[in-house]
């Protein structure tokens, strides 16, 4: 059972020696293997939400914990798909997924399987040993995908994984991830702005307000996409076309639409 | 980029004009008798000297037997200077109390010239290999241990909470985070190093050993034989510009997998 909670969040960011509340009052539980997205505008603290259960930054006040345990430092039981990838460029891609493996002191021969088995479901065979400057975008963030997942985490946090890569690419990867995510279910963080990305892949959309970051509205897509057979289609065009997808997509548009009006002053 | 063979020819055309601008001035100013061709003897004096002193010992020694002396001394100077350096200044910026401890003391050293430490280099290990030896590591310590501190304190955070996240250790993150993300500015550091260190070498032979090029200069200076000294200055030169072409080797082997 891994699940991820926030009980009563708030996060205070010192600038210039003025206090800046970044987040407010955040309260959420994400249950055992559900994919949660949080969407919200640029600034609102979605990124620190995910960075808190990584153990990368801390609450000001309140507690995040996994699994009932508070986060106190970052560990491969919560893997984390950063935004600019963040391989090593001095290692291979074997290497790469290879790197964390080793750290839990994993025999070599266990190694060698996990990484042959997502490098398979990645799509990466043949380039074991290229480096990460020799792959496109794309490639570089499915390796980042693959040293997340090889690490069988608990939890897996992904911040803005498809922000940097062009639009066809980000579809591709879209339609891997779910299909990875409903083949392999693990609890999922999953931050983005791009709303028909979090409607497409999430259980939850979680709306954040602008700053001070705090939860404007949760919605259930698991419900709706399982009564309208979103799953059938392979293609996320076909998902997209659904007049239940479009309907839940305008609604949280118009929600983010209300933040930046607000936003604009 | 690569230069087209059009560039390379027309760059090596100037570089040739250059040096025959420089020797035409030089054989000018001797044969208008300006100088006295005792004091500054002609370039081709200059050369053949440099070929007979591959055969002919002056100071004791055949000159490439001086430059192996030389070399001696260089490699065990710069290599402590590396050994010691290059792990300290990492560790210097990955533990902040080592950084605490060692940057007050080495910033009031480092300013000191190499050729300073000549007395009690002196002093302490003799003339032969430990005194040259000591001025050697005094003149490439310093960027050594700046430029791998730097380069660990310049590393992208990313790297590091990467490194974190996968529960990598604090030695492996140190040997296969930070190393790596710091070879850069550390090669950096070793050419302003070997460099510093030649200049040094030269500078402790010319007062502190009993062989070496540093030395065949001296000699060369009492026996008022100035195409000798212009022969060891040739050849300093020309070893120096060697060392920095090995050590720009080394780099682009040890960066073949990095963009750029």
């Amino acid at each position: 059972m891994s699940t991820i909670e926030f009980k009563q969040v708030t996060r205070v960011f010192k600038r210039d020696g003025e206090d800046f509340l970044t987040i407010d009052g955040f309260d959420l539980t994400v249950s055992d293997q559900e994919f949660v997205a949080i969407v919200g505008p640029s600034g609102c603290g979605k990124t620190t939400c995910m960075r808190m259960v990584a153990g990368l930054e801390f609450p000001s006040t309140g507690l995040v914990s996994v699994s009932n345990k508070p986060v106190i430092s970052p560990g491969p039981d919560r893997a984390v798909v950063f935004q600019q990838f963040a391989l090593f460029p001095w290692k291979s891609v074997f290497d790469n997924i290879d790197f964390g493996l080793r750290a839990k002191g994993l025999p070599q021969e266990k190694r060698y399987e996990i990484i042959t088995h997502y490098i398979g479901l990645m799509n990466l065979q043949g380039y074991e040993s290229a480096y990460p400057h020799e792959l496109s975008g794309g490639m570089q963030q499915r390796v980042a995908i693959a040293r997340a997942y090889a690490l069988d985490p608990d939890v897996l946090l992904m911040d803005e994984p498809f922000g940097a890569l062009d639009a066809q690419t980000r579809v591709v990867m879209q339609e891997e991830l779910v299909k990875l995510a409903r083949r392999n279910p693990r609890t999922v963080l999953f931050i983005t702005h791009a709303v028909e990305e979090a409607v497409y892949l999430a259980d939850r959309v979680v709306v954040m307000t602008s700053r001070p970051g705090k939860i404007k509205e949760i919605l259930d897509v698991k419900s709706i996409r399982e009564a309208e057979g979103w799953d059938s289609h392979s293609k996320i065009e076909d998902v997209m076309d659904l007049a239940s997808f479009v309907h839940l997509r305008t609604r949280i548009w118009k929600s983010l639409r209300e933040e930046h009006g607000s936003d604009d002053h | 980029m690569k230069a087209s063979a059009k560039d390379m020819f027309g760059t090596a055309k100037l570089s040739l004009i250059g040096l025959m601008a420089f020797l035409g001035i030089w054989y000018l100013v001797d044969l208008s008798q300006l100088v006295s061709t005792k004091f500054l003897p002609m370039p081709h004096e200059v050369l053949l000297k440099l070929i007979e002193l591959f055969h002919i010992p002056f100071a004791g020694n055949l000159l490439q037997d001086h430059m192996m002396a030389s070399l001696q001394r260089y490699f065990w100077g710069f290599g402590l200077a590396v050994l010691i350096g290059v792990p300290l200044g990492l560790l210097m910026g990955w533990f902040r109390w080592l950084d605490d401890v060692v940057t007050p003391l080495f910033d009031s050293v480092r300013f000191i010239a190499p050729v300073a430490w000549v007395p009690f280099a002196a002093l302490w290990f003799g003339t032969g290999a430990g005194g040259p030896t000591l001025i050697i590591f005094a003149g490439a310590f310093p960027p050594c241990l700046i430029n791998a501190y730097r380069g660990a304190k310049g590393i992208e955070v990313r790297y590091l909470e990467a490194a974190n996240m996968l529960g990598v250790g604090s030695f492996k993150t140190i040997t296969e985070v930070l190393l790596p993300a710091a070879i850069p500015s550390i090669i950096a550091g070793l050419r302003i190093g070997a460099g510093l260190g030649w200049l040094s070498l030269v500078g402790a032979e010319l007062i502190a050993a009993s062989s070496g090029m540093g030395y065949l200069i001296v000699k060369g200076q009492a026996a008022v034989a100035t195409e000798i000294v212009m022969a060891g200055m040739l050849s300093i030169g020309f070893v120096g510009v060697l060392i920095d072409v090995a050590i720009r080797k080394m780099e682009s082997f040890l960066l073949r997998h990095r963009q750029n």
